[in-house]
């Protein structure tokens, strides 16, 4: 399957399942009705994807190590906020040639505005990290994520500590999907494309690659800037699902969630990462009883994986599908 | 002048307990060359072993003085810890010896996320009090100067386990084996040190030092909850990579530094006009900075990669 009938295939995808979700939930699965309940998993799930995918470009493909993707998000949740909730009228006042599509305009323009924010912070992040490996890298990146958390949280008009609230719901299935599938599109196809060689071989040994004349240094900012850029769109999608972001909600222990994620899945395997980001919010929601054991047993079964099993659970399972990677 | 002299012996009193965190950073980092994440929950299991085991003690120390209790709750809480950090090196990253740092990071992120998480389910969520070890009295110095005796006792009985720390490694042979070991671990095997055995005192010792920062800390702030290390961990890498990772001075004084000047932000916040909740980004505009501009910290040698 080459890039661009993957890609045909997405937008196919893309186009049905908005057809089939946007503005009327209720109606349109066609195997039936599809409760709230089930509908709101699976947007969370497609949040999940975007998440784990555009992590798996820094920490599996690039073999760098984020700790801090939830800040990236949480750019992304603020800065699309900004539009449709902080100074929403004016933008709609602004967009009212649209008509009746306005505030589809503008959650357009918000999602936007939320990603390329998050890119830019992508940059701030990855230029200085150029230096740095492993554990500094994942510590550095660890303190930008509380660093955002900490601004935001004393910026009176973003809410503060409190939170924000009333964000206008728009997001849906469709578009949760839509963009989870163009995230994987454009992951995979940039990571198996001639360019993306690079990607893995900063990966497998940085001074051979350095030493072959690849510019790690720039293949280390793109992977940084890509990856913030989805987490920032998935951050805004979050934002227009919930209605109500708070500073908390982006702590480190979210960036943690995104980390076993893209560990179980194996990092480097796109399919393989998709999967467990789907698979993990399920079993999230089946576990609320036990909500108190599940972190227990997730850090557990990260100890085990690391001892037994290190390129993940599903790792190696991408090998026929978009964004192979992983050892052969 | 005096509110600043104040300031400082507040400041100093918050980073002698980072510098304890983060000596077992430093020291880890020395012999292993990775960074032990689960540390500050090591600190935080410190702090409600001290808890639990001054509970239990007192029953039958009621006749005892109170220094005496106290340091032996001190002493009961730093073996605690010692025995767990030397379980968690054997069980968790023992087998990960020969394997990618990445794998060793992400494991040592697992054993934090078990250790906080399993002592939510045992101690739940909600923050406890501590008791005081030292009934809390105020003593005025010179020129109107106040510090309560418990800031007082942190600064000189972690002076002493510096002391201590220093007489181990510069004149016991573990002392010399641990230095052999980080300066070149294949050597060292050669001329015949036990490197586990060496390995596993690193981190009984940085875990005990660890559990004497979390008494000093819970003594200080007096809540204690299963989160509370995380900060604190984080914040005394900052001190360890300001001081120059794997070099012991570096990290007492990057840790008395960090807290000096995070007290001094947050004493002076109308002055320098940072919001006093910019508190905890402090650690980490410090960390961001010493990364740029001197990445081997104050004391650290420069290493150069070779291929």
């Amino acid at each position: 399957m080459g890039p661009r009938f993957l890609l045909l295939i997405s937008v196919a995808v893309m186009g049905l399942v908005s057809f089939l979700f946007t503005g009327h939930p209720e109606l349109s699965w066609p195997l039936g009705q599809v409760d709230d309940y089930l509908l709101n998993i699976l947007i969370l799930a497609g949040i999940n994807v975007i998440l784990a995918v555009s992590l798996n470009i820094v920490n599996g493909h690039t073999g760098q190590f984020s700790l801090g993707h939830a800040g990236f998000m949480a750019v992304g949740a603020y800065g699309s906020a900004t539009l449709t909730q902080i100074n929403g009228k004016v933008f709609l006042a602004d967009l009212s040639f649209l008509g009746n599509a306005a505030p589809t305009g503008l959650f357009v323009l918000s999602l936007l505005a939320g990603g390329v924010f998050a890119a830019l912070a992508g940059l701030a992040v990855g230029l200085p990290s150029l230096r740095l490996k492993g554990d500094y890298l994942a510590i550095v990146t660890l303190g930008f994520g509380e660093i955002i958390r900490v601004m935001i949280q004393n910026t009176e008009s973003l809410g503060g500590a409190r939170g924000l609230a009333g964000i206008p719901p728009h997001t849906s299935l469709g578009w949760t999907w839509g963009i989870s599938l163009l995230a994987i599109y454009c992951v995979g196809s940039l990571v198996n494309s001639t360019y993306g060689r690079g990607f893995l071989a900063v990966r497998d040994d940085e001074i051979a690659a350095e030493a072959m004349g690849v510019n790690t240094t720039r293949y280390k900012v793109t992977a940084f800037v890509v990856g913030a850029f989805f987490a920032g769109l998935a951050g805004a999608l979050y934002a227009h699902f919930i209605g109500y972001i708070t500073p908390e909600g982006f702590s480190f222990l979210k960036s943690v969630d995104v980390v076993v994620m893209v560990i179980l899945g194996g990092m480097g395997s796109t399919a393989g990462v998709t999967v467990a980001a789907i698979g993990l919010t399920f079993l999230n929601e089946a576990l609320r009883e036990a909500e108190q054991y599940r972190m227990v047993a997730f850090a557990l079964l990260l100890i085990i994986l690391m001892i037994t099993r290190p390129q993940g659970l599903l790792g190696g399972l991408g090998r026929w599908l978009p964004g192979k990677g992983g050892k052969p | 002048m005096n509110e600043f002299l104040q300031q400082l012996i507040n400041g100093l009193s918050l980073g002698a307990v980072y510098a304890l965190i983060a000596l077992g950073y430093t020291m880890v980092y020395g012999v292993l060359r990775f960074i032990n994440f689960a540390h500050g929950d090591v600190f935080m299991v410190g702090a409600f072993a001290g808890m639990h085991f001054g509970r239990w003690l007192k029953p039958f120390a009621a006749a005892w003085p109170e220094w005496l209790f106290a340091s032996v709750v001190l002493l009961g809480s730093m073996l605690f810890c010692a025995v767990l950090g030397i379980l968690i090196e054997r069980l968790a990253y023992k087998p990960l010896r020969e394997r990618p740092r990445l794998t060793v990071l992400i494991t040592a992120i697992g054993v934090s996320l078990l250790l906080e998480y399993s002592g939510q389910l045992i101690f739940g969520a909600a923050p406890r009090g501590f008791p005081s070890l030292i009934t809390s009295t105020s003593i005025s110095g010179l020129g109107g100067l106040r510090a309560s005796n418990i800031q007082l006792i942190v600064l000189v009985v972690t002076g002493l386990l510096l002391l201590g720390l220093h007489l181990i490694v510069m004149r016991t042979r573990l002392g010399l084996a641990m230095r052999a070991l980080s300066l070149n671990p294949t050597a060292a095997r050669l001329m015949g040190v036990n490197t586990n055995v060496v390995i596993s005192f690193t981190f009984g010792l940085g875990s005990a030092l660890a559990a004497a920062g979390a008494i000093f800390y819970a003594s200080l702030y007096q809540a204690i909850d299963p989160f509370m290390g995380v900060l604190p961990g984080m914040k005394a890498f900052v001190a360890a990579v300001l001081g120059g990772v794997g070099s012991l001075p570096g990290a007492m004084v990057g840790g008395l530094i960090l807290g000096v000047v995070e007290t001094l932000v947050v004493g002076y916040s109308k002055l320098l006009g940072i919001p006093p909740g910019y508190r905890d980004a402090v650690a980490f505009v410090i960390l961001i900075l010493i990364l740029l501009f001197k990445p081997s910290g104050l004391f650290g040698k420069t290493q150069r990669e070779k291929v």
